[in-house]
């Protein structure tokens, strides 16, 4: 790893850069209330995050990111339309990685804007793929908008529906969903005499704890109307597996998107904005053709992220984790605007990897 | 220099390790009084005994403060980051068995699987305004496995004793506990999910990684080693 000096300098630079391209200046606390990122992430925050608490303000985390803060800052009181820069020290907790920094230097630009959000998109990526151009990392990109489009559009039940969506960034629980509701896994032993049962709340006395019988209930009633949905059939879980393995250059992927949307008109829309973004993305002098996508891409580690996604891996490092990544979080912003929402898109670079993977001048 | 020997410092833990080293013409005993921690070895030179609690056991070995422990392999996994680096196995000693489960109160009859609780704690968390309280003291083991399961909308509260009561008292919605029989589990009016062991455990024999050793600690190794029958 380089010097603390060389990275800071490194993230001055950088965040100049983004100064350059528009972006005012932001600072964060480094103690951010445990509560909002707790009810964002869930319990698994802890196991990456730094936990601790005092009496009066009770659990505090480090912080693990910049954008929830800067987010929060910006639907309090930020104008509109407007574009953020940071740089500063990000905690995170390591327990399985030893050679992993649980300390880093971060720089982020980060834009508000409701129009154009392609070109948002576009502008975001490609001032990352310049800065990073030196360093001859693969650039990967997705996008979770057409996934969940994809959900959006299968004709099932809308409690089918939520769940699918709320496990959109666990892949696992997501397959045993689809085998669930397409009648490829069996249904468990248990579940099958729960709903036989004339009265499914005898012998279960005594009810204790604040989950109560209402809920039960309602339980009960929400698997009995399950049991009556017709399965998702095998023709749209093709669909959606076909959506999820897109794995090609962005052309042929959108290509190939287009092809499927024809079987799958709910992903048209979300096919659209990804036609609009390679676009832009043209214009800004990028080569599409060389630029890969991958549908599954930032599934399994960027939970706030609901469009685009991109990241910047260096190849031949395996070991290291992304030197930069970012996306768009156009829900993050609404679950935080308590009744505000605007679209965001936004990333982050780490100088200190850049620098040791050969500098970024 | 010694070997040093970390052991339980009360209780039937204690008791049958001394009883498992026994057998092998190791005789470990307390020295002095009943509340005395302070314990003597036969049998074989150079290997000293220090009694200490089960828990700290674990932390012990990977400080390098001792060379050998003995402690149940849920708190070994619980307490150490990347276990296996830190410490080896080199016996199981056939006694201490515990499961690490996850239990839900009985009554929730439409709960018998993973994807029941998390299904559970979504409609909970709407309902109520919070997530769905797990209480436990083993918050490590406990979080990745609901994290590799793809259970969400839970929280973790810490209970570091009477863990079957919180739910009667509504401190928690359900827990993760070690348990042996499942009697104290029934007892609370509680259920094991299906799917919910998390961990088999046991008393078993560490070795530490880190323990610093002198050639004369590593022949003592070796003696008690073969004395042990472990290879």
């Amino acid at each position: 790893m380089p010097d603390r000096a060389a990275t800071l300098a490194e993230a001055a630079r950088l965040r100049g850069l983004f100064e350059a391209a528009g972006a005012q200046p932001v600072e964060t606390s480094i103690l951010q209330p445990a509560e909002v990122l707790l009810d964002l992430y869930g319990e698994d925050i802890r196991a990456r995050a730094y936990v601790t608490s005092d009496a009066l303000r009770g659990e505090q985390m480090l912080r693990p990111d910049f954008t929830v803060p800067v987010v929060q800052m910006h639907m309090e009181h930020g104008a509109e339309p407007a574009r953020y820069t940071y740089s500063g020290e990000v905690f995170r907790r390591q327990e399985e990685d030893a050679t992993r920094a649980n300390e880093f230097t971060q720089v982020g630009f980060e834009i508000f804007e409701r129009a154009a959000p392609e070109a948002a998109d576009a502008e975001v990526f490609s001032m990352f793929f310049d800065i990073l151009r030196p360093l001859g990392l693969r650039a990967a990109t997705g996008d979770i908008g057409i996934l969940m489009a994809a959900v959006e559009g299968l004709r099932t039940s809308t409690r089918r529906k939520a769940a699918l969506r709320r496990h959109i960034w666990r892949p696992r629980r997501f397959r045993a969903l689809i085998d669930r509701f397409s009648g490829k896994s069996p249904v468990p032993e248990q579940r099958a005499a729960l709903l036989a049962a004339a009265d499914p709340m005898a012998g279960a006395e005594p009810m204790i704890g604040m989950r109560g019988p209402d809920e039960i209930s309602e339980r009960i009633n929400a698997l009995r109307e399950d049991a009556k949905t017709a399965p998702i059939s095998a023709a749209e879980v093709e669909l959606l597996d076909a959506v999820l393995a897109v794995r090609e250059t962005s052309d042929n992927a959108l290509e190939r998107l287009r092809d499927i949307a024809v079987d799958l008109p709910a992903i048209q829309a979300a096919v659209d904005r990804l036609a609009r973004r390679l676009e832009a993305l043209q214009a800004r002098g990028l080569d599409v053709t060389k630029l890969d996508f991958e549908a599954s891409y930032g599934r399994t580690q960027m939970e706030y992220y609901d469009g685009f996604v991109f990241g910047f891996h260096a190849e031949n490092r395996p070991d290291l984790p992304p030197v930069a990544t970012g996306g768009r979080y156009d829900a993050l912003t609404r679950q935080l605007g308590r009744g505000r929402e605007i679209p965001a898109v936004g990333g982050v670079i780490r100088p200190g990897l850049a620098l040791s993977l050969g500098g970024a001048t | 220099m010694t070997l040093k020997l970390g052991v339980p410092s009360k209780g039937r833990l204690m008791e049958k390790t001394f009883d498992w080293f026994g057998k092998h013409g190791v005789e470990l005993g307390r020295a002095g009084s009943e509340r005395e921690y302070a314990g003597f070895v036969q049998g074989i030179d150079n290997v000293d005994l220090i009694l200490l609690s089960a828990g700290e056991i674990a932390r012990e070995l990977a400080a390098g403060r001792i060379h050998l422990g003995v402690t149940g392999t849920d708190l070994v996994r619980e307490k150490l980051g990347q276990w296996e680096n830190q410490v080896g196995e080199l016996a199981e000693l056939g006694f201490g068995q515990a499961d690490l489960v996850l239990a839900v109160p009985r009554c929730w009859v439409d709960v018998s699987h993973l994807d029941d609780l998390d299904a559970a704690a979504a409609a909970f968390r709407l309902k109520h305004g919070f997530r769905l309280r797990i209480a436990t003291k083993y918050h490590r083991l406990v979080r990745d496995f609901l994290r590799e399961n793809g259970v969400a909308d839970y929280q973790l509260v810490d209970s570091q004793g009477a863990t079957e009561g919180t739910v009667k008292n509504e401190t928690a919605e359900a827990i993760a506990d070690i348990t042996s029989t499942g009697d104290t589990l029934r007892a609370n009016h509680l259920k094991i999910l299906d799917d919910g062991l998390i961990l088999k455990s046991q008393a078993t024999l560490f070795k530490s990684r880190v323990a610093t050793m002198e050639d004369a600690d590593r022949h003592t190794l070796r003696t008690l080693k073969d004395r042990l029958h472990l290879d």
